[in-house]
Order: structure tokens, then sequence, then C-alpha cells
């Protein structure tokens, strides 16, 4: 446009204040996209879960164990395709300051109910072959610097012990809010050591069709209502909502940062463009005297106020795009597949847009209803 | 020097951006108070949960009293220690306990679920663990299916009231007591008596030992004779130490976020602190130029601009405080991930907090203000009388 | 038909408690092509005049046309956009905004016409020419001396082709020299570009260059002949 010149040379004036103000609506904006990505990955991976797998814990508590011999009379049911079943091992590695999630797990049906594991062929015989293995998530490699073919030891805490694993595998997924961070052993091994066979600490079912999962899970679950051992059947999806859920309120808590943070970031634009704005009475009325009319200077300075906020967005929703996945953030494992998501852009962008409306809009309404002869004399 | 006069008339001169600037610092000042008041309440409530003069038993390698599990031989060799106080009784100090997690729905959002910490206790452990009082109704009836509940879950979870019945594990448990611990951990939890969770739970386990030291200094000894006893595999803890490392995680987790969140929010209202003192000085370079005529020198300049910086940013710092105050006594809760057990807190905004959300908004102003003073001190008379 | 035409104008203002006359039925024609000073002791409505003929400021009663248009019945933004092409004004002072080049500002009243890029550029060219300053184009305000700022403001004044020049105390803050080449400018633009220019000034110097003197004193006209203006 052919104002252009004119927007960029207002802002190019106190070149100083126009750069601290974009930076601070940069990173207004850029701490506003991580809080609300916290929340949008928490939902995410209360989304996830296949929708043909279900999950039977004990009804009592998950702190609780299955019988292995449900497993039987689950599969026997109509509708389920598949099962497996995992126990919570809760191993630490060295000082046992990085926490990550390790169970035993029937290995040939366990990978079978997860295709999503992403493992190489040859690997994955290894790891079937090997009573002793283990199969890691690609983070773990990193994390711990370990190496495919290495003997890694977790110390035990609920079972008791040092336990020697070797690295047989490393598992991919392909849906990253499934976690790459796990490391999975036999059940075998596992029951061997702790002498007691036969606990599982929970099933994933697999079903024919997701829109059965509900009769199905009330199926398992009528069926061990009365024993000593009830069950809790739900989708996987249920199943990952209810850690989310764990958190608490933090969701609340991470939105009402976020608006305080947008609020304080408003009042510091607010307080630019005003001082801006003040500045330039003159100049103003020398510009209606041009023949500049009110509705085109409302205009330019709404336009000024946008150039900062938008640009301030951009850099601070980019940086935010750009930063997590270049640390490949997790949160330490309790954001898994964390990322600003494209909707988290969108409401960033209208803020700045909110942001630019609210503090143009006092110097812009200014400029229009300046009253050229009073101005004029105090030019004078 | 010049007078502070000069500065405050300046600040109260143009209103509008100063209580602009002044509520940027403010809102920064109210979340990094806000946010320390949450960590500060999460470790202060698992602080309180221990008592230096206690010790507890895990098997050894357990990380969480959930993960470990000891026999009734065990507690019975473990009564009979020499470390061990004895009550005015003449009982042992020794509490064996039970501790699972129970899933319960939240009262205001039944999709919200929790783990609640069930703790099995016997009549021993309303001695040893610390400052824990019955606020209502009675202690649960030996071989009845009674349970007390504390008082931070009653407002949170349905049936929780003396006289309701709480079902899990599946049965119905009639709650006859409340009760509280001075705002610790414990207040989240429910207690019944050993011998009804066991056969219900895990069978004839218990999950931890919590015993009160004949001599409080004689920890190490006691941590020592106890780790190396051949009848047993156990770890010693102090029970204070126990409670706050369980808290480190989460704690660390929130004290991190505070700081993050504060230093981005802060580096943007410095940045706002900067722009209104650059522009204060622009339109009062005349005056500037008629002080430093009069023989103020630069330094006394500086000093000045400094101090009117640091002055809007005390009022801010103190808007700060009365937006962080009402938080103080708020109770959330969250799940404490070392422990995986469901945690109520209450914010905790204490005087030094304050304190440092004050000195941190005058840092905010100082910072912002440097420069801009500098660029003033620096203003030649010539110019700034044109 | 005068091409500035004020009849029986009244105008006054409301300052604190005061009501202020400035003008109670002042009626007064301006030809085409003229050059004309307006001189006057302080408050006796010089600027005020200026401003109604601008169409900056709207006559308590009364009318004032100029080239047949009703400046004194048309809206603002009407006003705004008649302004931008039949009038140019130079005020004393702050004339150009010092973020801008001279070449920027002088384009300023161009932006709110149709014209190309390329034949605004053109345009800013000649009329930084005729006031002597084309190799000044890309100069800030700072770096121009008080009298160049002058003259950039008349080029910007006069670039969009305008009906009428008004010029408010142009030469007031200038020095001796400046204020000669100034006053020099404007009368080759009378002269030679017969451009019609209502300078109100106390300068008897610059009243000297102008055709016709006209003396305004609380509010009414007196015409004194240019020999005794000078005092």
């Amino acid at each position: 446009m052919k104002y252009l010149g004119l927007v960029l040379a207002n802002l190019g004036r106190h070149k100083l204040r126009s750069i601290l103000t974009i930076l601070s609506v940069a990173l207004a904006l850029f701490l506003f996209a991580s809080l609300r990505s916290v929340t949008t990955t928490l939902a995410a991976t209360a989304q996830l879960g296949g929708a043909r797998r279900l999950v039977t814990t004990n009804a009592t508590g998950i702190v609780f164990v299955l019988p292995l011999a449900y497993g039987n009379r689950i599969k026997a049911l109509p509708g389920v395709t598949g099962l497996s079943w995992a126990n919570w091992f809760g191993g630490r590695y060295g000082d046992g300051k990085s926490f990550f999630a390790n169970f035993a797990v029937d290995p040939e049906s366990y990978l079978k109910m997860y295709p999503e594991f992403i493992i190489p062929a040859d690997q994955r015989e290894a790891f079937l072959r090997d009573r002793t293995g283990a199969l890691i998530g690609k983070r773990l490699l990193r994390q711990f610097g370990w190496k495919v073919g290495q003997n890694v030891t977790l110390q035990g805490t609920i079972f008791p012990g040092d336990w020697t694993f070797t690295v047989d595998a490393v598992y991919t997924p392909s849906d990253p809010s499934l976690g790459d961070d796990a490391l999975v052993f036999h059940h075998e091994y596992f029951d061997e050591r702790i002498g007691r066979a036969g606990i599982a600490g929970w099933y994933i079912v697999e079903i024919d069709d997701p829109a059965h999962a509900p009769q199905i899970a009330k199926a398992i679950d009528d069926m061990f209502r009365n024993s000593s051992s009830p069950t809790k059947t739900g989708t996987e999806k249920e199943f990952q909502a209810s850690f989310a859920t764990m958190w608490g309120n933090v969701s609340f808590l991470m939105s009402t940062i976020g608006l305080a943070v947008v609020f304080a970031i408003l009042l510091v634009t607010a307080n630019a463009m005003m001082m801006s704005a003040r500045e330039r009475t003159g100049e103003i009325a020398v510009l209606k005297t041009v023949g500049f009319s009110d509705r085109l200077l409302f205009a330019l300075t709404m336009v000024e106020a946008g150039a900062l906020a938008l640009t301030g967005a951009a850099l601070g929703l980019g940086a935010a795009k750009l930063f997590y996945p270049a640390i490949n953030f997790n949160g330490a494992g309790f954001l898994p597949g964390f990322k600003v998501a494209t909707s988290t852009l969108v409401v960033g962008t209208l803020v700045a847009i909110g942001l630019m409306l609210a503090s143009g809009l006092v110097p812009a309404v200014r400029a229009a209803r300046l009253p050229v002869v009073q101005a004029l004399r105090k030019v004078e | 020097m010049i007078p502070i006069v000069y500065n405050v008339r300046s600040v109260v001169q143009r209103p509008l951006s100063t209580a602009l600037t002044a509520l940027g610092v403010g809102l920064v000042v109210a979340v990094f108070i806000g946010m320390l008041a949450l960590a500060n309440g999460f470790s202060a409530a698992l602080a309180k949960t221990g008592s230096d003069r206690n010790v507890i038993i895990l098997r050894k390698g357990a990380d969480s009293e959930l993960s470990s599990g000891l026999g009734r031989d065990v507690a019975s060799m473990i009564s009979a220690d020499p470390h061990v106080a004895t009550g005015p009784d003449g009982h042992p100090l020794v509490s064996p306990e039970v501790y699972v997690l129970i899933p319960m729905a939240k009262s205001f959002d039944t999709t919200q679920m929790a783990n609640v910490v069930v703790r099995g206790v016997s009549d021993q452990a309303w001695q040893v663990r610390n400052n824990v009082t019955i606020t209502a109704g009675q202690k649960p009836t030996s071989g009845r299916a009674e349970v007390c509940v504390g008082s931070r879950l009653t407002q949170r979870f349905p049936h929780t009231k003396v006289g309701q019945t709480l079902r899990f594990a599946g049965r119905d448990w009639t709650v006859s007591c409340n009760f509280s611990a001075a705002g610790s951990a414990f207040e989240s939890e429910v207690w019944g008596e050993n011998e009804q969770f066991m056969p219900v739970f895990r069978g004839e386990v218990f999950q931890s030992i919590t015993f009160r030291l004949k001599d409080p200094a004689a920890f190490t000894e006691a941590q020592r004779a106890l780790q190396a006893d051949k009848r047993f595999t156990v770890d010693a803890h102090r029970e204070a130490e126990f409670y706050a490392q369980q808290s480190q995680l989460l704690g660390r987790i929130l004290s991190f976020l505070a700081v993050m969140i504060t230093g981005i929010m802060a580096v943007g209202a410095v940045f706002g602190a900067i722009n209104t003192m650059y522009a204060a000085i622009a339109s009062r370079a005349p005056e500037i130029g008629v002080l430093l005529t009069l023989g103020f020198k630069p330094g006394s300049v500086l000093l000045s601009f400094l101090a009117e910086s640091a002055f809007i940013a005390l009022i801010g710092g103190v808007l700060g405080c009365l937006f962080a105050l009402p938080l103080n006594g708020i109770v959330t809760s969250t799940t404490n991930w070392s422990s995986f057990s469901e945690i109520a807190f209450s914010f905790r905004v204490t005087p030094a907090l304050l304190l440092v959300g004050m000195i941190f908004a005058v840092v905010m102003g100082i910072v912002g203000g440097f420069f801009p003073a500098l660029r003033a001190a620096r203003l030649q008379v010539v110019k700034a009388l044109r | 038909m005068a091409l500035v035409e004020i009849r029986d104008v009244y105008k006054s203002f409301q300052r604190e408690e005061q009501r202020i006359e400035v003008f109670t039925g002042l009626t007064l024609d301006i030809d085409a092509g003229s050059f004309t000073a307006l001189m006057g002791p302080s408050g006796s409505g010089k600027s005020t005049l200026l401003n109604l003929i601008a169409g900056l400021d709207r006559p308590t009663k009364g009318t004032v046309r100029v080239a047949d248009a009703p400046v004194s019945e048309m809206s603002a933004s009407q006003l705004a956009a008649w302004r931008s092409r039949n009038i140019g004004f130079v005020f004393q002072s702050f004339n150009l905004l010092p973020v801008l080049t001279a070449a920027q500002n002088v384009e300023l009243p161009l932006l709110l016409t149709n014209l190309s890029g390329k034949d605004r550029a053109e345009r800013v060219k000649i009329a930084l020419d005729v006031v002597g300053l084309g190799d000044r184009a890309s100069h800030y305000p700072r770096q121009l001396s008080g009298g160049q700022e002058q003259r950039t403001a008349i080029a910007r004044a006069i670039v969009a082709d305008p009906t009428v020049m008004l010029l408010d105390e142009p030469t007031g803050q200038l020095d001796a020299k400046s204020s000669q080449e100034v006053l020099a400018l404007l009368q080759r633009l009378n002269t030679e570009f017969n451009k019609t220019i209502i300078i109100v000034t106390h300068d008897a110097h610059a009243a000297e260059r102008a055709k016709t003197t006209l003396h305004l004193e609380k509010g009414d006209l007196i015409e004194k002949p240019r020999m005794a203006a000078a005092r």
C-alpha cells in the first residue's frame, strides 16, 4: 500500500521502543503458546489409544493385580479378537533421577496388539527369542546412552533386587503421543524371578469393532463382578484420559497464567502506543490540514498497532512452534508428543489481533477525533 | 541529591502511563508469588508430614510406601528393637501400616479421578504419626468396617463425612470420624484398621513400619543397626526426610515452572518499564537541562531517575502482592507422581514470599530504568534546553 | 467572481468562562492570482481567518466560499478530501514529519490521490526543484536548515497544485537571510506560476513582497496603503 512508507517511518521513529514492544509481544505469545500446549498435549494423550483396544484393570485400584487365569475367559468372549497383558515393574536405572516406564509383557501378543511400535524386523526377532531381552523406546537410547546389544541393570523397587536385561530392540512409535520412553521385557523372566506365576497387572483386549466397546467392556466386568478380583474395563482412550485428569487443576492453572501473561503484555503494548500517539499530536494536526481524513488517520494508527502486534505474534508463536521439537521436549516423560498445535497458533493470532485492537483503539480514536484547530494552536 | 518529591510529582503527572507500567509489573509479581505459593504449599504439606523423631521402615529398594512389602514377623521384630521408644501405656510406639491407592471420583467433576491413599493403621498410629487429631466422630471400632477420613478429602470427595458410607474394594465402609493433621499429606488419606484392610487388599503384608525413636539423636545408629540386621532386608529413613524426598519431583517441577514463567514475564515487564522511562525522559529533557544548569551532578540525575523507575515498580509490586494475597489458603490438589497418590494442599503466601515479590519488582524497575536513567544523566545541557 | 468569498462571517470562541468574539460580520474578497498579506496585532483573528478559508474551522454565522465551493457548509470528511486538492498550508513551525525525508514529506498530499508511484515521484521532484531543493530530496528535516525546512513545506504546499496557498507566519522562526529566500520563492510562485497566496505575517518585509496588504484589528478590516504599512 502506498501508505506503507508512512507507517514504517512512524514505527521506526523510536526503533528501540518498537523493538522492545515487539519483543514483549513475542515473549508473551511464546509463553501463551507453551502453556496452552500443555493443555492440548494432555488432551491429545487422552485421545489416543486405538479405538479397538480396551484396558482391563482391577476394579479396586490399579495398584492391585489380576489373576492370569482371567485371560482365557476374556478371550472367549464374543467380539474379542486379541488379548495381551502386562505387569508394572517400576524399576530404576542408575541414580533413579530419570523416571521411565518399565513393565513385563507377554511379548508375542503385546507386539501384535501395538502395531504402532515400529521395530526393525531383525531386532524384533531377537527380542522375541531372548528371555532376558528388553525392548526400549527410541528416547531411552539417547537419554542413557544405551546401545543395542548391551546389558542394562535396573533396581527393582516393588520387586527387589538387580534385574539385568539385554537391549535387543528399539521401537519408534508411529503415533508420538504414545510415548517413546518405555522399556518392556518378558513376563516369563519376571514370573521366574518373583517365583509367583499367574498375575497380570492389566489386560489389553482387542475387539472387532469400536462400536462394540461398551458391551464387551460390560461383559468382561460382569463376568468377574462377584469374584475376589473384580475388574474395571474401559477403552484405552478412557484409561489414558484418567491419567490426564490426575494432574488436577493444572489445565485451569495454565489457562489462568496464560491470561495474566496476555493481559500484562497488553498493558505494555497499549502504553507504548499511547506514548507514541501523545508525542505526535502536532504531526497529526499537520496531516489533517494536508487533507488526511479522520478515518484514514484512524486506520493508519490501527495498522501501526497491528504491525507491532502481528510481528511480535509471528516471532513468539513461530519460536514456540520450532523450539520444542528442536529440543525434543516431552516434559520429562509426562507430556509425550508435546507440540504446539494449529489451534494454539490460531488462538495466538487471534490474541495478537485482539492486542492490536485493544492497544490501538484509544490512540486511533484520539487521532481521528483530534480537533485540528486546537492542536494547531498547541503547535504554534 | 535531587529531592525525591520531584520524581514522585512527575510520576503522578502521567497517571495513565504510570498505571499501565505498574500494572504490568504487578501482574508479573502476582504470578511469581502465586506460583511460588503453590510450590511452597506443596512442599509445606509434605514437610509437615514427617517428624524428625520418627523412623519409617520400608522393604529394601522400595522408593515409596506403595512398592514396599513387610511381613508380620518383621513388624514384631522391629517392635522389640532397643531403639524404639515406649509409649505412656508401656507399649512400643510402633505403627505397622498397610498402604494402597483407591480410585475415587471427585465431587465437583465425577469424571476426574484421583488415587486416594487408604492406610491401614493400628491404635499406635494415632500416637506415632505426627500431629494427627480427630476433629469429628470416634475412632473406628475394632472389628467393624469403619474408616476415618482426612479433613482435606471431605470437601473434594463425596460420601466422606461422619456417618456417610464410602464404597471401595467391593465393600461398604462407614465413616466413623474425620481427622486433621496440621495440613500435612495425611489429611488427604483414608485410615482404617489394618486387620480390616489386609484381607481385602494384599493379604498379610504391611507396606511400612513407622516408629518413634527413643533418642532422636540416635537415628544414624538405629539406621545402621536395622539395615545390617540379617533377619530382614529393609531401608530405614528419617520420616521427615522421607516425605520431603517424596515431594522433590513435583516440588522441583513447580519451582521450575514458577521461575521459567515469571522469568519470561519479567523480561516483558522490564521492556515496558524501559519504554516508559525513555518516554518520560524524552519529554522532560528541558527539566533535566535546568537541573544540570542549577548544578546537580549527572550522578544525581542518574540516581534520581533510577529511583523514579524503582518507585513505579514498587507500586506495581504492592499491587502484585494485593492480587496474590487472596490466593492464600485456596486448596488445590494434584497427583504426587513420586507416590502416585492424590495430595491436596493450599497455596501458601508467606510474608517472606511477599517481600521477595516486592524486591523482585524493585529489581525489575531498576533494571528497566537503568539505561534510560543513564541517558538522562548524559544529557547535554545545550541540547536539553533547546 | 473572487476566488475566496467571505460573506458576513461571525466567529466566536469559548475560552474558560469567557466568550471571545473574533469576527462580527466580516466580508472580504480575495481574487485569483493575488498575493495578499494579512497583518494585525495578535488576537485580531488572522490565523482564524486562514483556518476558516482552509475549512479547518467553521464560522458561527456567515459563509465562506473558495473557488465556488461552500467551504463553511461542507462536512468534515468532504473538507478533508477538498483540502487535499485545493489548499496548500504552511505553518510557522513543525511542518515536516521528522521521520520522513524531504521527498516523502512533499509526497504526503499526493498519497491521497490516485496517482501512480511513478507520477507521484515525478511531481515531488518538480516541486522540490521549484523551491531549489532538488539535491536535498533524501535528507531528513534534522539535516536541513530552518529556511530549507520551510521551503520543503512550501514544496509540499504546491505539489498537488492547489487553488490557494495559505501561510501562517512562515518566516516567524527564520533569520533574515532564510526569510529572504522564502519570500523570494513565494513571490516567484505568484508572478511566474500565478499561484494565489495569502500570508499572515508580522514581518514588514514579507508584507512588502505582497501585492496587497490587509490589516485586521479586532476582527475588522482596515485597508491601509502599502507605503504606510511599514511600522
